[in-house]
């Protein structure tokens, strides 16, 4: 990995991509403190009539934080790494420039659309793939003309082998699109019903069981795809990059790679645990799901141990500290997750807070934390300044991680508690509590939650600010830095 | 092998597809066309029901709610019998949810009466004190949407095999002549259930409020 002086690369999509990572990331997860607050608080539910209710804005939280957060902070980092691992302008193409545009003004068109009729209650239902079917179509146009930039400029490239970020892409690419095309397979009813109801509405292809197994097959699969695999790419890159370290281990990568690539998909039934999906199905997605344990932490060691000898940097460079935290957070929630598919753990633990509190983890530890190292490592390449703050960006990320440690921790509780009391019985055999109870007990540690998303949050905001800084009024750099982003 | 494939991204593409490709393949379809199969004498959703659905979906109940009964004495005891698969064969999507920050709701028509729900929607503490539920006061006023209910059931009628009679078909004037002598009369008797006279007023009025749909439906899970 060196660094090519003389290559000059075309940053214009990067750009656009950061502000919009960077304006979701404040709605998103605005969206999230306020419903968090709503359990802690009911009363909040009534401030925007039936649009404000936690039902409605729950899916708005997650799909905004995942598709306009995350999948920007994903492109961001696509746009500025590929380029470089390729050694190959986007500049260099006018056909893929103006498609890269065109991408992200079809991007920008579905991002809206989905708040939207989310907001309106025009909805699949399924988690994560709650677009109708016109949104639908929109989005496989965005994904395929995706897949036709990166393949355009991996025709172009200059380097001849792939580096192991743009094997995490390609793959990111075709899991989504196999997954996506498959769970939202379903029939517009204006079609055969002589033009009756609503436009925008569609039955699904599939009913009952096997729909169920098709949307975790998905479900689960958007976690490999969107919050796992494109972000190990990020990491990959980034680390080493900021670090100046190389990857400790070739094998390592390649193992850890195919490794995630067959045993990722086995793992979607650990959501369907003591359903009525078939036993043998649960059962391999239980096991599956533990020894995806290796390739996970596969990843994660190799990025950890790229650090060796140069622990010290994680003292000064609040870059590193972020990056070196998310992996710590990715070994935790991917030992966890395969804890909770245990048949007898996810007895007690499914349907509780410790599946949110699961997510949080990984998505507030990992996945946000990789995408704000992204943008400031970028920053400084992309605007040519120096990052505007240091100490702000170490007062972010000690914020934030308490914040994740107040969220996870208290949901942890919630969920064994009310898992505990939902199979607590008497010395008669009765149950213990009535479904109230097992609620009103978690209070506390709703609130406790609310604090840590509130205080993530703020966070974000410092971050913002930050980012905003740097792009306006940051120091001028006459030449690239090398490894370390200079900040004040 | 690997550096091979490192330098033709074709043959690379292709071998990561063939490798996640696998697992869906493997695990997805040999059980397919068994757990499509319903279970003896399930009747397919009314369209009044199917409505409710819509609503259902439309306010996102199943974002605190779960309608699926996993086979342990604790749930079994809590909420009845458990759930079996041909039990879904109609649920376009399913229901099931993923939290229960609300209890279960796949039986919930066997212990809960239509005017304990009206209650419950217009304001859920005055029936379970302590509730975190929102009030869906905007179901008692807005209309729900029979219209597209009977498009789906039409839909999946033509297209599944769904065993709907032969009153339920496409075109205007069947929906219309469907809608006076069938979704009507159901939902006058759902809102004299309910015990609310405002809500029978508008349905004599020929307009079904979202939560007399809604309660048709929630009735409906037994």
């Amino acid at each position: 990995m060196q660094s090519n002086a003389a290559m000059e690369y075309d940053y214009s999509i990067v750009k656009l991509y950061m502000w919009t990572t960077v304006i979701f990331g404040i709605v998103g997860m605005l969206i999230g403190v306020i419903i968090a607050s709503q359990l802690a608080w009911p009363q909040l539910n009534y401030w925007l009539g039936e649009y404000g209710t936690f039902s409605r804005l729950r899916p708005i939280h997650t799909n905004v934080v995942v598709y306009g957060f995350m999948i920007s902070g994903i492109f961001v980092g696509f746009y500025y790494s590929a380029q470089r691992v390729l050694k190959v302008s986007m500049g260099e193409s006018k056909l893929l420039m103006t498609l890269g545009y065109l991408q992200f003004f079809l991007y920008l068109i579905a991002a809206s659309g989905l708040v939207i009729s989310e907001g309106m209650g025009i909805t699949t239902s399924k988690e994560y793939a709650q677009m109708e079917w016109p949104l639908d179509i929109l989005i496989v146009v965005i994904w395929v003309l995706w897949g036709v930039i990166m393949f355009g400029l991996i025709g172009m490239r200059r380097e001849k082998a792939l580096y192991i970020s743009m094997w995490y892409y390609v793959a990111t690419f075709l899991g989504v699109a196999m997954l996506y095309l498959f769970n939202n397979m379903e029939v517009p009813t204006q079609l055969l019903s002589g033009g009756l109801g609503a436009w925008y509405h569609s039955v699904s292809m599939y009913a009952g069981t096997n729909d169920a197994m098709v949307q975790w097959w998905w479900g689960h699969n958007a976690v490999a795809f969107v919050f796992t695999v494109p972000i190990i790419a990020l990491i990959y890159y980034f680390l080493p990059k900021e670090s100046g370290q190389a990857v400790y281990s070739y094998k390592l990568s390649l193992l850890s790679f195919w490794g995630l690539m067959f045993i990722y998909l086995w793992a979607g039934g650990h959501h369907l645990l003591w359903s009525t999906v078939p036993d043998w199905v649960q059962t391999m997605a239980s096991i599956f799901s533990v020894i995806l344990i290796l390739p996970s932490w596969g990843s994660a060691i190799n990025m950890l141990l790229t650090m060796k000898g140069e622990w010290n940097q994680l003292t000064d460079n609040p870059l590193i500290k972020f990056m070196v935290l998310a992996s710590t957070f990715y070994m935790l929630s991917t030992l966890e997750g395969p804890i909770q598919a245990v048949k007898s753990v996810n007895a007690i633990a499914h349907f509780t807070d410790w599946i949110p509190g699961h997510v949080h983890d990984g998505v507030l530890g990992w996945v946000a934390f990789m995408v704000f190292a992204t943008l400031m490592h970028s920053a400084p390449r992309v605007f040519k300044r120096e990052i505007y703050s240091k100490s702000l960006l170490e007062a972010q990320f000690w914020i934030q991680t308490v914040a994740v440690v107040l969220y996870f921790t208290s949901m942890w509780i919630a969920g064994i508690t009310q898992g505990m009391m939902w199979r607590a019985v008497d010395e008669y055999g009765n149950l213990m509590y009535s479904f109230i109870d097992t609620v009103n007990v978690l209070h506390p540690y709703w609130v406790i939650r609310a604090v840590g998303g509130t205080l993530y949050f703020i966070g974000l905001l410092m971050f913002a600010w930050n980012f905003f800084m740097t792009a306006t009024a940051g120091r001028k750099l006459e030449t690239e830095p090398q490894f370390r982003s200079p900040m004040a | 092998m690997f550096h091979w494939l490192e330098k033709n991204p074709f043959f690379f593409a292709v071998g990561v597809f063939l490798t996640i490709a696998f697992a869906g393949a493997v695990t997805i379809l040999p059980n397919f066309a068994q757990s499509a199969q319903p279970i003896k004498g399930l009747k397919p959703y009314t369209v009044l029901q199917l409505a409710g659905r819509g609503v259902y979906i439309k306010d996102n109940c199943l974002s605190c709610h779960s309608q699926l009964i996993r086979p342990f004495k604790a749930e079994t005891d809590r909420y009845g019998q458990y759930s079996l698969s041909g039990e879904y064969a109609y649920d376009r999507p399913f229901l099931w949810g993923s939290r229960r920050i609300g209890p279960d709701l796949h039986r919930v028509g066997n212990y809960r009466t239509p005017d304990w729900h009206a209650n419950h929607m217009w304001e859920p503490t005055s029936v379970v004190p302590g509730s975190v539920m929102p009030a869906y006061k905007h179901q008692f006023t807005n209309i729900a949407d029979v219209e597209t209910a009977y498009a789906e059931a039409v839909t999946v009628k033509t297209a599944f095999n769904v065993p709907y009679g032969d009153d339920i078909k496409p075109g205007r004037a069947a929906f219309d002549a469907y809608y006076k002598a069938k979704v009507l009369p159901a939902a006058l008797k759902i809102a004299k259930q309910m015990k609310n006279k405002d809500l029978i007023a508008q349905v004599q009025a020929g307009k079904i409020p979202e939560v007399v749909a809604l309660v048709a439906y929630l009735d409906r899970l037994k």
